[in-house]
């Protein structure tokens, strides 16, 4: 746990990518693999089934140490991590405090097993566990406890270090990695050994991520990087789950790009990836689809994290997935293939496949003999209930993770609309302690009516401004939440807009950003409620096409 | 003149009004906000000692950094700690709060009625300042900088210790050393700190930014001993670089200042760094726990030593601590009117 805690503080210190990956390879090459196992598994993202629950930690070093609940709270509110602050809360260990044992019986002995334990035997745990541990440690054993590790380094960043530290390719490394593996001394021995033969029955390749595309093809520099559009595979861009489906053997799985398995979830599709043939793994998007017209991405979400799905929610969020690539093929993988070539398989093997009827989908290429002609079909996104469309790269292959310029994401122009700060909330990590999660209203009458949050877009000027004008302009506390006089305008810009039965205002916006303040504004000359329902899609029956027809 | 809150009885000795803190008893002002007659000042820091005012009253040993800061040709008189004026109705004495060299809680007595104003304070050792003296009341107006339990100071040896080593992993990595600190208070606390462990003969050169070598000669004046510092002047730099540890106020980070010095790594010193997302926001490679306020555990224990049945909390998050020290101490508090409104 020493050296483990010492990693933390390591990387915690920097925010250089070389720094953090050395630190990383000093810690794989001081430590043994049982430890190694499970500092490679938390540091990933992995999470272990919840120990304890935050409620009852709270409690606990709130009698431990003496403050009383709400203070506990205040101080939360304050520190931006709850892990942190109940470490700074508790006492310090006494000068005879036994030493903290190695991560892999922290993790073994203590963490795991607490699922099982009652309350009461919980507790003693954890109580163990502080009289071993000191202030930094306990931090890191909160941040264990509660199943949230997040310091600033990925699967990326960990696969590299520990690729390098075996003498292994990091791609061979990030597919033996990605999907389960147990964390024990054996398994990791062989997942980091380069000569290791390991058979791959259900494990998904690591998803290769587009990027946004930040230049206009319209413009010398754009069309000059670009080159022409004849280079690109283009596809429509849905609002969907991106999900890998593998069919080896007798085995369907299905997984999300979160690299959990979602297969219970979507049966329908379990049974049609039936009708290929093994050894193929598809890579898509999944779709609510209703009488070929996308539903809205809530919809899809109903389906998510169910184990078993009942008929009836089958009926009312039917599902697609639309593929738009072959990563294996007959067995064999295909990622080194250019992306045109795995297009062309992935068309052959879909006309082997029934046309309708089954919930797999080619997703299609959308023809355009330049980027003028292009540009004008994405103006129509929008209606047709997309968010853009998708740059493939047609010589490329399928890389790892976020490879710049293989793939783009080629988005709409965002929707835009004048709001009012109504409340402000402390931020967490690196803004802890700013009030930097905004909500905004717009008018309804004399009314301000909240339509969305938004936490990103500002500089850190700008927060530092708007987070000191906000601390006096205070009006009530509810909890964390402060409101605020209406004074401030700011441009909020956001990919869509649906109606919402659970929002006060009737309506949701997906991904509200702040794109500018405008203190040009006054409150009153902010957006009504009638112009934002304006920008509403069309109303059921009208609809855009679906998925099929692209 | 806007009415005092209901908390606030007007048989206070020191009320809160638009200029500070007033006491009416002496007819002068506890570092006014604005220029008044009479300013009592307990120290040197910008946000207590304002220009402008006609005359000023001040600790002795604070008196030389006062003039540094506001000009020669204030109207300045001194006390020194414990010695007793009559000012109208009211007996006042100053008495070391351990802030910074020469700063000073303010004992007010009328008719037997005792308020000390505490001024900023500290309870930890400082090898720079006055240790801070308890002075039993029965009104205490406290600080509350660092009003949240989560503020607990580490002892400050340990963390000179870490600075140290810090200083140690730089030199071998080739980087210079930057530490910030505030320029009067902080940074001459971090060299007299150094000066024991040290001796006169430090590893490697010791460089001050021009805002902190100004205001060491009042602190040598007053017996502080410091390593042996030399200006981080463009000569030092080229001469020291790679090796040295340099003391610069906080401003300074992240300006092209530092480029001087080739590769860095900057630490801060300050009572913020005991939270890790302040650390971070700092975009400091370092931060060290080291405070010149008081924490919470020093500000409970004074509320309790000093006997008194009332504290009004003024600076920072004081909400919090006025409701613990009602609710769980049941002692009268009440927050003061923070100073922006």
């Amino acid at each position: 746990m020493k050296r483990f805690v010492r990693l933390f503080v390591e990387l915690d210190r920097t925010t250089r990518t070389t720094e953090k990956v050395a630190a990383l390879e000093r810690y794989f090459a001081a430590v043994p693999p049982a430890d190694a196992a499970w500092a490679t598994s938390v540091l990933m993202g992995r999470r272990v089934k919840r120990a304890a629950g935050t409620g009852q930690l709270r409690e606990w070093v709130a009698e431990a140490s003496g403050t009383p609940l709400w203070l506990v709270e205040e101080s939360y509110d304050a520190v931006g991590d709850l892990a942190e602050t109940l470490a700074l809360l508790l006492p310090p260990p006494g000068p005879d405090a036994p030493p903290p044992p190695p991560l892999h019986r922290v993790m073994e002995d203590w963490i795991l097993p607490l699922p099982e334990l009652d309350d009461e035997a919980t507790r003693e745990v954890v109580e163990t566990a502080w009289r071993h541990l000191d202030e930094t440690e306990r931090l890191v054993f909160h941040k264990l406890l509660t199943g949230g590790f997040r310091v600033g380094v990925g699967k990326k960043l960990v696969t590299r270090a520990l690729a390098a530290h075996a003498g292994m390719d990091p791609a061979v490394l990030a597919h033996r990695l990605t999907g389960p593996w147990s964390p024990d001394p054996d398994t990791f021995r062989t997942l980091v050994d380069p000569d290791a033969d390991l058979p791959d029955a259900g494990r998904p390749y690591p998803f290769l991520l587009a990027h946004p595309l930040q230049l206009d093809p319209l413009e010398p520099e754009g069309a000059r990087e670009l080159g022409p559009v004849s280079d690109w595979i283009v596809e429509w861009k849905w609002d969907g789950i991106r999900a890998q489906l593998i069919r080896r053997d007798e085995e369907v799985l299905l997984w999300s790009r979160g690299e959990e398995v979602v297969t219970p979830a979507f049966p329908e599709i379990e049974e049609a990836a039936r009708l290929l043939p093994p050894g193929t793994v598809l890579d898509g998007e999944l779709l609510a689809v209703g009488d070929d017209r996308p539903l809205p991405f809530a919809e899809l979400q109903r389906r998510l994290g169910r184990k078993r799905v009942g008929p009836k929610i089958l009926r009312d969020v039917p599902v697609k997935l639309l593929a738009w690539d072959l990563l294996e093929d007959g067995g064999r993988d295909a990622r080194a293939l250019p992306q045109a070539e795995r297009r062309g398989a992935l068309e052959a093997l879909f006309r082997n496949l029934p046309e309708r009827g089954i919930p797999l989908a080619l997703s299609r290429e959308v023809d355009a003999p330049d980027w003028e002609a292009l540009a004008r079909l994405r103006e129509g996104a929008r209606d047709r209930g997309v968010e853009g469309f998708m740059l493939k790269r047609r010589d490329a292959p399928y890389g790892a993770g976020r490879e710049r310029g293989t793939w783009w994401k080629w988005k709409v122009d965002p929707l835009t609309l004048d709001a009012v700060l109504m409340y402000a909330q402390r931020g967490h990590g690196r803004r802890a302690s700013l009030y930097t999660d905004y909500t905004f209203g717009v008018w309804d009458g004399d009314d301000l009516v909240p339509v969305g949050k938004a936490y990103s877009g500002l500089t850190d000027k700008e927060i530092r401004e708007t987070d000191r004008w906000i601390r006096r302009h205070i009006v009530e506390k509810f909890g964390p939440v402060r409101s605020v006089e209406p004074g401030l305008v700011f441009e909020l810009a956001f990919d869509s807009i649906r109606r919402s039965s659970r929002h006060r205002s009737g309506v949701a916006l997906r991904f509200p950003r702040m794109a500018r303040r405008r203190p040009d504004k006054a409150p009153a000359e902010a957006d009504t409620l009638a112009r934002v329902r304006a920008l509403l899609p069309p109303a059921e029956g009208h609809g855009p096409a679906g998925p099929g027809d692209g | 003149m806007p009415s005092p809150p209901p908390t606030i009885r007007p048989t206070d000795l020191v009320v809160p009004d638009a200029g500070g803190l007033f006491v009416p008893a002496a007819d002068l002002w506890i570092d006014p906000r604005r220029p008044v007659p009479r300013a009592l000042v307990t120290h040197g820091h910008a946000d207590h000692a304002r220009s402008g005012s006609e005359h000023y009253l001040a600790a002795a040993s604070g008196a030389e950094i006062l003039r540094l800061r506001l000009g020669r040709e204030i109207s300045l008189q001194t006390l020194e700690f414990g010695e007793v004026l009559q000012v109208g109705d009211a007996r006042i004495s100053l008495h070391p709060a351990g802030h910074v060299l020469g700063s000073a809680q303010v004992r007010i007595e009328v008719g037997g009625d005792v308020t000390v104003v505490t001024g900023d304070y500290k309870r930890q050792p400082d090898p720079s300042a006055e240790p801070f003296e308890l002075v039993p009341c029965r009104t205490l107006v406290s600080e509350c900088t660092f009003g949240l339990p989560v503020y607990r100071w580490p002892d400050p040896s340990g963390v000179m210790e870490e600075v140290l080593r810090w200083w140690e992993e730089n030199r071998e990595a080739g980087r210079t050393s930057i530490l910030c600190g505030y320029a009067f208070g902080k940074a001459q606390r971090l060299l007299a700190s150094l000066t024991p462990l040290l001796g006169d003969d430090p590893p490697a050169p010791i460089l001050v930014h021009g805002a902190v070598e100004r205001l060491l000669p009042p602190y040598r004046q007053a017996g502080i001993h410091f390593p042996p510092t030399d200006k981080a002047g463009v000569e030092e730099a080229r001469a020291h670089k790679g090796r040295a540890l340099v003391i610069a106020p906080p401003s300074a980070a992240g300006t092209p200042w530092t480029r001087k010095f080739g590769p860095v790594s900057v630490g801060f010193a300050s009572g913020w760094m005991r939270v890790r997302g302040m650390r971070r926001r700092r975009a400091g490679d370092r931060g060290f726990v080291l405070s010149d306020h008081v924490d919470w555990d020093g500000l409970m224990d004074t509320v309790e030593e000093t006997g008194a049945e009332r504290v009004l909390l003024t600076h920072g998050a004081a909400t919090a601590a006025v409701r613990f020290l009602r609710e769980e101490r049941g002692l009268a508090a009440v927050e003061l009117p923070r100073e922006d409104r």
